[in-house]
Order: C-alpha cells, then sequence, then structure tokens
C-alpha cells in the first residue's frame, strides 16, 4: 500500500494553546473525584490482610447495624466468571482472571485485594463500617518470589494454571504461567563467529505507574436499571465493557462518562472501583461514589512487572553483531497479566542481526496482578539489551552511537516478531544523537555518559469521531478517548488542517459512551493516529458535504467547486490557479458568488439540506513503530552513592510532529518516568507480602528538582502508511532511559551494578566492592 | 461513631486546662505531622488542642542570651527572619529542609521537636547548638536539654498535660557558626536516611575551640556525639580531625535496616555528612571573619 504523504501544513506542526489548559490550571477542570450527587453514599473497600489465604466467612451484620450503612457486597454478588476472553483491556485476560481484582472470590491471593465493599452516608462512617465486616480466613503459604516460585514444592497460587508454551502440555499445575521461545537463525553458530561476547543478568524492579490521580468514580442506577458511570479513566468503551462482563448488567444499560485523568500511563486501562460502585448503586437505590487512597492505589492497583534478564551478545571485531540471545523472567502477581510477550519479542528489535533467540517465561506469586505501564514490557528487556550493546561497544572499542548504526535496522529488514519493517527512523535519530552538542560535552571526574536506543510497536485499533458545524461556522470534534496526553489539541490540529480552518475555531471533546462511536481505549500511542484518522475521515467527509451545499447554492455542478483554504469556491470560467492567486491577492475577496466562507455555508446550512455534521470510524491498520535515543550524564557521588542527572537528551522519531510541544511532553516525561525507575522507584514487599513503602513519600518517584531540563530532538521520517505521515509518539520514551542511566552511572563509579534501582545504599556497596576488587588486583 | 472535641485557647492557662485529666488528647501546632498521621490511622484522639492562639508559642525573642524561639513559630517566619539566619544559619537551613513551602507556612521546630522522628531534621540542629526546651505543665515550668526531650521514635519526655512553650538556643560567642547537612535519595520532599549538625568556634589561629556534633536518623533519636566533637577541638579541621570525627559519628550511631537505607550505610553516610557539615560550618566563620 502506497499514498501520498502530505509535506506541507498549515496547522499541523504548530504549537496552539491547548484547549484543556486554562481548565486545568485554574483548577476548574473536572476528575473523578469531583461529581457530588444528591443522595450519593461513599463506598469502601474491605481488603485482604494477608497475602494468600481461604474466605472462609464474611459477616456484615455489625456494619449494617450502623445508622447510614446502606448497602454491602462481596463476590457473592457478581455472576461466577468463566473461562471467558475479556476483549477490550490493555492486556488480553480471561473474565476470571480479573472478576477476583474487583472482589475475592473464595481465596485472596495477594494482600489488599478486595474482599468486600459497604456503601455508607459519609466517607467517614463508611471507612468505620468497613473496619467493622468481619472476614474469616484460613491463611495459607505465600511465595513472594519468582525463583522460589518456580520450585516444585512452591506453594501454587492457582491450581488450575498449566504452563503455557511448552509441549507436550504439562499435567500438573505451576505457577510458571508461561515459557516460550522465538528464534531466527542459529544462535550458537552465530556465538562461535564473534570475536566478543557479553553475558550477563539485569533486574529491574516492579514498580507503578505512578500517575498522580487515584481510580475514582461514581456510579448511580435508576428504576429502569439504567446504570450511569461517571469515572476516571483511559477507556470509557473499555469501563463499559468490562463492568457488564464484571458485574453481569447488559452493556446496553450502561452508559459511562470519562472525567478528565489525572495520568494513566497504562495503569487506567482496566476498572477497580467502577464495578464496585456499580453493583452498591444497584443494591442501594443511591448513588455511590469510591475514590481509592494513595495507600491503596499502591497496594492493589496495576503495578509493573519486574523483570530479571539475561542476555548473551556477541560481535566481530569490525561491530558487526553474530547473535543475541535473551532470556526474560516475569513476575505477573497474583493473575497471568504481564506483558512477557512484548518484552520477549521486542528486547532487541534496534538491532538487524541474522541469528537471535528470546525466551519469555511468566510467574505466578502472592502480589498484586500486574498491569500495563507504558510501552509494556519493552522498558525491562531493552534496558538488558541496551546495557549489553554498549559493554560490547565499548569492549570493541567503538564508540556506541557507531556501533548501533553499524547494527540498526532499516526499511526490509525484519525483526524476530516477523513483520518487515517499513520506512523507519532508527538511524536517523541515531545521527541526530550522535551530532547533539551534548554528546560532545566534556566529562569530568566521577561522571559518566549512556546511551540508549529503543523501540516500540505502537497500536492502531478503533475508533470513531463525530463533527458537528454549529450555525456560526466553528466546529465541535468529538471522539471517545480520554486524553491523557494532549489529545484534543491534536484532535482540533487534524481537523483544522483537513478543513483548512483556523484551529481556535474547533472546539474538541470527550464524550460519553452514548454520544459517539466505539473508540478502544486510549494506549498503545495509538490516540493521534487511529482517533485522529477518524477525524480526519470525519472532517474529510464534511469537507465533501461543503462542497455540495455550496454547489446547491451557486447552482454549479459539484466539479465546479473546490475547498480552498477553509472556503469553497467556484471556479467556473477560470482555472483554479488563478483563482487562488485572486484569493492571495485579495481580488476576490469574499465574494459570495465566487467564495462562500465556513461561516457563511453553516449560516445557509438549513436552506441547503440541514444541520452540518459527519461522523467515521475506523480500524486504523496504519500503525508503524516509533525509534527513540538517549543520552544520559551522571556525577556520582563516590561518598554516598548519590546520583546527580547533570544532561539528559531525547532524540525520537515521531513520523510527524502535529504538536510539537505535547510530543516533547512526552518525551521528556517518559525520560523522567525511566529516570525514576532506574535510580530509586521499587516495590518493597516485607515477608508476608505487604508493601512497605505504599506511598510517595517512599515510593520516590523524582521531583522537579532533582532534574535538568531534559532536551529534546525530534526527528521526522514519516509514517508510509498515514496521509500526514504521523506515528504514535507516547509510549517509545520510556523504553530508552533505564539503560541510558545505568550505563552512564556505571561508567562514573566504575561498576558493574545492573541491580535496579541504583539506589545511593546499593551504588556505594557496588563503588566499595569496586574499590576493594582493584586494590586486590 | 467517634467524635473529635477541639480546643482553641488563648493563654497557657487554658491551655493548660484543657489537657488537665486528658490522656486522649494531642497538641495541635501547624498539624504537617499530626493531621497526616490521623488521616493514615496512626493516631486517633479524642481531643485536639490548638495551640496557635497562645501569644507565648507564637513568639520571637531574639536578645543578648540567644533566641528564644515560640514552639509553634511556622518554619517560613523563621527562614524570613533577618537576623536568626545569620547566627545560627545551620539550624534555619535545617528547619528550612522540612517539607514544601506549603508546609513551611505551618510547620514548627517545636512540633519538628515533639513529632519525635529519629530523622527530623531541625532536632540535630538545635542540639549541636546546646538549646533547652521549656516546658510548661500542671506544677509549673522545668526546662530540657533537647537531646533529652526525645525518650525514642514517636516519643518524648512530656506528660500528657504538659506543653513544649519555647526553644531557647544561647547566642554563639564570636567566630562561631553551625551547618546542617541530611543525607536524601533526592533533592527535597524527603526524609533523612541520615543528618549531621555541627557548631564551631574557632580562634583567630582558627583553632577549634568549641564544637558540638549531632547526628540524626541513625538511632532511635538525635544523638549528641561528644567524641565527634573532641575530635575537632584542639585542631585546625585538618584531615586527621576530620577523620577522626568523621568515624566517632559512624561509631555512635545506631541505625536500622529499613526502606530508607541499611545500617552499614546509614553509619558510613553518616560520618561523611560530619566531616561536610563540619566543612561548612568552617568556610562560614571564615567568610564572615
Amino acid at each position: 500500500m502506497s499514498i501520498n504523504i502530505q509535506t506541507d501544513f498549515k496547522t499541523v506542526g504548530t504549537r496552539p494553546i491547548r484547549p484543556d489548559g486554562p481548565d486545568k490550571v485554574t483548577g476548574r477542570a473536572k476528575y473523578g473525584a469531583d461529581l457530588n450527587l444528591s443522595g450519593m453514599l461513599y463506598g469502601h473497600i474491605v481488603r485482604s490482610p494477608h497475602a494468600h489465604a481461604v474466605i472462609k466467612s464474611i459477616d456484615f451484620s455489625a456494619a449494617l447495624a450502623m445508622p447510614g450503612v446502606v448497602a454491602t457486597m462481596s463476590a457473592e454478588d457478581l455472576p461466577e466468571p468463566g473461562d471467558r476472553i475479556l476483549p477490550g483491556a490493555e492486556i488480553e485476560m480471561k473474565l476470571k482472571d480479573i472478576s477476583p481484582i474487583i472482589m475475592a472470590r473464595g481465596k485472596v491471593l495477594f494482600h489488599s485485594q478486595a474482599v468486600a465493599a459497604v456503601a455508607a452516608t459519609s466517607e467517614s462512617l463508611a471507612a468505620e463500617a468497613a473496619k467493622r465486616v468481619v472476614v474469616e480466613y484460613e491463611v495459607l503459604p505465600h511465595v513472594l518470589d519468582v525463583h522460589a516460585a518456580m520450585a516444585d514444592d512452591a506453594p501454587l497460587v492457582h491450581d488450575d494454571v498449566f504452563t503455557q508454551g511448552i509441549d507436550p502440555a504439562p499435567t500438573r499445575p505451576s505457577n510458571l504461567s508461561a515459557d516460550f521461545e522465538m528464534a531466527k537463525g542459529d544462535i550458537e553458530a552465530g556465538f562461535a563467529e564473534a570475536d566478543l561476547v557479553i553475558e550477563r543478568t539485569y533486574n529491574v524492579p516492579m514498580c507503578h505507574q505512578g500517575y498522580i490521580e487515584p481510580h475514582a468514580c461514581v456510579a448511580r442506577s435508576d428504576e429502569n436499571g439504567k446504570i450511569e458511570i461517571w469515572c476516571c479513566t483511559q477507556g470509557p468503551f473499555m469501563v463499559r465493557n468490562m463492568t457488564a462482563e464484571i458485574t453481569g448488567i447488559d452493556l446496553g444499560k450502561i452508559k459511562v462518562t470519562a472525567s478528565e485523568i489525572g495520568g494513566g500511563f497504562g495503569g487506567k486501562t482496566t476498572v477497580y472501583v467502577e464495578p464496585v460502585a456499580t453493583i452498591l448503586a444497584c443494591k442501594s437505590g443511591r448513588p455511590v461514589k469510591i475514590v481509592m487512597s494513595r495507600d491503596e492505589v499502591f497496594r492493589a492497583s496495576g503495578p509493573v512487572s519486574s523483570a530479571e534478564t539475561q542476555v548473551k551478545i556477541g560481535a566481530k571485531k569490525d561491530g558487526t553483531l553474530t547473535a543475541i540471545k535473551t532470556d526474560i523472567l516475569m513476575d505477573s502477581g497474583a493473575f497471568s497479566s504481564s506483558p512477557i510477550l512484548p518484552a520477549t519479542m521486542f528486547a532487541a528489535a534496534c538491532y538487524r542481526c541474522d541469528n537471535m533467540h528470546s525466551r519469555g517465561r511468566e510467574v505466578l506469586t502472592n502480589k498484586p496482578k500486574a498491569w500495563a505501564y507504558r510501552a509494556p514490557g519493552a522498558p525491562q528487556s531493552i534496558m538488558a539489551v541496551e546495557c549489553a550493546v554498549n559493554e560490547l561497544a565499548q569492549g570493541l572499542g567503538i564508540d556506541p552511537i557507531d556501533f548501533r548504526l553499524l547494527n540498526a535496522v532499516e526499511e526490509g529488514d525484519v525483526p524476530l516478531f516477523g513483520v518487515p519493517f517499513q520506512s523507519i527512523g532508527l538511524k536517523q535519530s541515531l545521527e541526530a544523537a550522535k551530532n547533539h552538542p551534548n554528546y560532545q560535552a566534556a566529562l569530568e571526574q566521577n561522571q559518566g555518559r549512556g546511551v540508549a536506543a529503543a523501540f516500540w510497536i505502537n497500536a492502531g485499533l478503533q475508533s470513531s469521531a463525530t463533527i458537528h458545524v454549529a450555525e456560526d461556522g466553528s466546529l465541535n470534534v468529538l471522539t471517545g478517548n480520554p486524553d491523557i496526553g494532549g489529545s484534543r489539541a491534536s484532535m482540533a490540529m487534524l481537523a483544522a488542517e483537513v478543513l483548512g480552518i483556523p484551529v481556535e475555531t474547533v472546539r474538541p471533546s470527550v464524550v460519553d459512551t452514548d454520544s459517539v462511536g466505539y473508540c478502544d481505549t486510549t494506549g498503545g500511542s495509538r490516540t493521534t493516529l487511529a482517533t485522529g484518522s477518524a477525524v480526519m475521515k470525519a472532517a474529510g467527509m464534511l469537507r465533501e458535504e461543503l462542497k455540495h451545499r455550496a454547489a446547491a447554492i451557486w447552482n454549479v455542478d459539484i466539479k465546479e467547486v473546490e475547498w480552498y483554504d477553509g472556503m469553497a469556491v467556484v471556479h467556473s470560467g477560470i482555472g483554479i490557479d488563478e483563482l487562488r492567486d485572486e484569493l492571495r491577492a485579495g481580488t476576490a475577496g469574499r465574494n459570495p458568488e465566487k467564495v462562500l466562507t465556513m461561516a457563511e455555508l453553516a449560516a445557509q446550512a438549513g436552506a441547503t439540506g440541514g444541520p452540518l455534521t459527519a461522523s467515521a470510524s475506523v480500524h486504523a491498520h496504519s500503525a508503524q513503530p516509533s525509534f527513540a535515543v538517549n543520552i544520559c550524564d551522571v556525577q556520582v557521588d563516590r561518598d554516598t552513592g548519590k546520583v546527580d542527572i547533570l544532561r539528559y537528551t531525547c532524540v525520537q522519531d515521531a513520523g510527524k510532529a502535529v504538536h510539537p510541544a505535547y510530543v516533547e511532553g512526552q518525551m521528556q516525561g517518559g525520560a523522567v518516568q525511566g529516570i525514576g525507575w532506574a535510580l530509586n522507584e521499587e516495590y518493597l514487599f516485607n515477608d508476608q507480602g505487604v508493601l512497605e513503602n505504599a506511598g510517595f513519600l517512599d515510593y520516590r518517584i523524582p521531583v522537579a528538582s532533582d532534574l535538568p531540563m531534559i532536551d529534546t530532538v525530534i526527528v521526522e521520517v514519516p509514517n508510509p502508511l498515514h496521509p500526514f505521515g504521523v506515528r504514535g509518539v507516547g509510549e517509545v520514551p520510556i523504553c530508552p532511559p533505564m539503560p541510558a542511566v545505568a550505563t552512564a552511572v556505571n561508567r562514573a563509579a566504575g561498576t558493574q551494578l545492573y541491580d535496579l534501582p541504583l539506589s545511593p545504599p546499593k551504588l556505594l556497596a557496588a563503588i566499595e566492592g569496586a574499590g576493594a576488587d582493584n586494590e586486590a588486583a | 461513631m467517634p467524635l473529635l472535641q477541639y480546643e482553641a485557647p488563648t493563654s497557657l492557662a487554658q491551655a493548660r486546662q484543657a489537657l488537665a485529666g486528658r490522656s486522649d488528647a494531642k497538641i495541635l501546632a501547624g498539624g504537617t505531622d499530626l493531621l497526616v498521621q490521623m488521616r493514615l490511622g496512626l493516631r486517633d484522639p479524642a481531643l485536639v488542642v490548638d495551640i496557635k492562639h497562645v501569644p507565648e508559642l507564637m513568639e520571637i525573642t531574639l536578645g543578648e542570651q540567644g533566641l528564644r524561639l515560640g514552639a509553634a513559630v511556622p518554619g517560613a517566619v523563621v527562614t524570613d527572619h533577618p537576623e536568626i539566619g545569620q547566627l545560627y544559619p545551620g539550624f534555619v537551613e535545617a528547619l528550612g529542609l522540612i517539607g514544601s513551602s506549603q508546609i513551611q507556612g505551618r510547620c514548627s521546630a517545636g512540633g519538628n521537636l515533639c513529632n519525635a522522628s529519629p530523622a527530623a531534621d531541625c532536632v540535630p540542629a538545635l542540639i549541636a547548638n546546646r538549646a533547652t526546651c521549656n516546658i510548661m505543665g500542671p506544677d509549673g515550668e522545668r526546662t530540657v536539654a533537647v537531646e533529652a526531650f526525645n525518650t525514642g521514635p514517636a516519643s518524648n519526655c512530656l506528660a500528657a498535660d504538659e506543653i513544649l512553650v519555647s526553644i531557647d538556643l544561647p547566642r554563639p560567642g564570636p567566630r562561631s557558626s553551625d551547618a546542617y547537612l541530611r543525607f536524601i535519595p533526592r533533592t527535597e520532599m524527603d526524609i533523612a536516611v541520615a543528618g549531621a549538625a555541627v557548631a564551631l568556634s574557632l580562634d583567630e589561629a582558627g583553632v577549634c575551640i568549641d564544637a558540638r556534633v549531632a547526628i540524626g536518623a541513625v538511632a532511635p533519636t538525635a544523638l549528641l556525639v561528644p567524641a565527634a566533637a573532641d575530635a575537632l577541638i584542639g585542631g585546625t579541621l585538618d584531615e586527621d580531625s576530620l577523620n577522626r570525627a568523621s568515624a566517632a559519628a559512624s561509631e555512635a550511631a545506631a541505625p536500622i535496616t529499613d526502606k530508607r537505607g541499611t545500617v552499614e550505610y546509614r553509619k558510613k553516610v553518616v560520618g561523611v555528612l560530619v566531616r561536610r557539615a563540619a566543612g561548612v560550618a568552617k568556610a562560614r566563620i571564615e567568610a564572615t571573619s
């Protein structure tokens, strides 16, 4: 498939003020917890104090005896889930693996799993009532460590999970839920060809997406069984679908309105509280609000899989890669939901190498169920491969960017996952990084530099959009994708570009599930590409309709009408080029005999066929990968193990940056999240499976003063499948930071520490260890 | 449902009356610890006595003898004061490290002390400055050295009906200064993994004639480390005396391993901080004389 890619733009590539900005900075924007309805109750969730236990009984009588406690629920109130695969979630899951996250069934499999809920007339009353729900448990042995979980005598998290991917299929249940391999070429022959082989193990810890807004919702039901849910989510259609599946309520009776969203990063591509509030609302007949506390968010919502990755990588003296072998072990928590598949497929997707082998294993433990986080799985495995590539390049005496340029994939190369690359921008991004002044900056003592490249696949999927033209010619653009990264600005700009009108006359909105066609969740870096394509398609349809209306007014054939610069123009008698010259010269002015503006066409819409609207939908197959290259300079305090980021540079192929400021924002945000994961962020469980740092004080995401300005360079190698060349941009930014930081730190400190996070106590111990080794040598 | 009672006395006498016979009361100053603890369910008082309207707790008196700082004076008032920072720069920088700008408008040195966190930033700095606590109880006033005020994590020497009214910091002699340094993995908004305060007096030749060294977050309470001070006194803050002071602080430290750091790490880093804080205090003296 080949299409013409537009390169000359009026709006795309500019930086208008974001339409949602004023409401956000003034505090007017309504987030998940901001809706209050009269008669509303407050729900509170009772959570497990054990990492693994049988629920023997739940007694609500003491809670219900309290005045003001109106309703209760447990798994008894939900239908028995079957083996059905749930569509719409970011990670494919069986209903029986997600219903117990809403309410545990029979057993609890991790500490703080939801067991029951109460609804009462105030928040404090609901919290007090929750304390009076008596749950009797029979505590079972638990397993927290992935290696211990794979032992023959390990406690089983599920007795009906058999390792997938093994032939013949095992007959004994196991905590090893998946074990699969992908390969091409002859891996051993590849290593035999190599002059230098690096082999090392890399650890990336379990972390949290760290969105600032906790999950929150209000649900209400009416006497006809109609359910309305207002919530903070990346996907209102996903909430509608999952709530229907989990509660057994007909999907057609549920309407979901997404609030503004205070961060998601993949963590809001599933439900936690919405089905609970829905059931409590149905049982009480009153609206029910549930707002998770920060503590609950950390303990019971989507942490991110840890990964232990072994890499073996070899190259010839000239730098040619001969073999890349990766073996990735991921902790999925209590249910199979880890991103082991993308981690395994994409670990070395930046490199052209004939001999590759990648093994992925997913292990279940009595920890919270892992969930998606920005480019799910890729940061963990790319961390390992990129660190190994840096060590290999260093060992061969080749500059790390030159080494990557030598081995980088380009159009026509076939990666391990089998889909040949079309036009891609890895080499261009590497060149841009190499030419950046930060790459030439001199380093002093105790300073180090790390480079990393990364790949992310990007998603397309289904989206819808509707455009309404108001009587004054301004536009409402309606989509169903919550705006987590500036997508409303993109939607307005894409519509403005197609129609040739000022972006200020376009009002983009994210509307409820009753008000626009189906949209898959905001995620997979898909919204500007896929939902944007639906907007462009609707805008194109509207443009044709506007030409028809103008033809009717002028009583000319549609072939006589052109759409130019946001106006219909008639070119009977003169050529379009002459007309354009006239328009540019202003001689045609606004002569309605020749030119009709959007406003004029809108004002006459009643006389020419009625209001102007257009709706379109797509199943986008136009998504194309993104590549990014980061350069990180650090300084290490050798007495304390503290790391300071001196300079940080992000280079990324955006295809075409619709709104460059938001593309830069995505690059900077991803870099900061990756820096945090590299240096300080980690889940710390005690031996009972209780999270010890369930708050932002001891779960250390970076603060603004920890970071320098993150420098950005946008590379634009157009997506050959998109009329404007757009690629997804939101996820790949988090893929290169961990290896860039880890390499820089190890270079600065003279260490080989690849057990993230590189927290000060660990780094200081490594520095002292390295010093002792040197003295011994 | 339990009810929470709130009192806002406007005199010490009223405050004493509000607390009399109540073992279920908590004193509220800025609330930056208490309200958070209540919200987390760690404390559940039946009565909260807000002492911000008691004049003695909100006053700053700076005179010949030194500073009398009302226990509830907000951090921002102290850090904005034109003279306090010149006399006790280390104490003021320690107080200024607590929380964010918003927290600084509420938090107080007295509250930081009474909360009795082993990691409280301003406590080592108070100890290094020989600060004492003025305590009012049913039987009148008593005075306690800051290093003896806290008795363990989250526990202090106050009886249920006693109030910390003010803290006295003696006026430093000539050629004296102090410094406080803490280690946190980030740059702000964090809790000390280890902290060290050093107060020094030098003679005209640069010989250390007086020193106080206090360390935080490395024991159940902030510690005065006389051995570290002894290592500095009589020397010129040369490499040898700094090494000995650093080693003495590491030796005195009795930390725990927890999510913020290990025993080995804290012992090592507190010595590093003592060395660096002594250097800062010395530089301050040299810069002003």
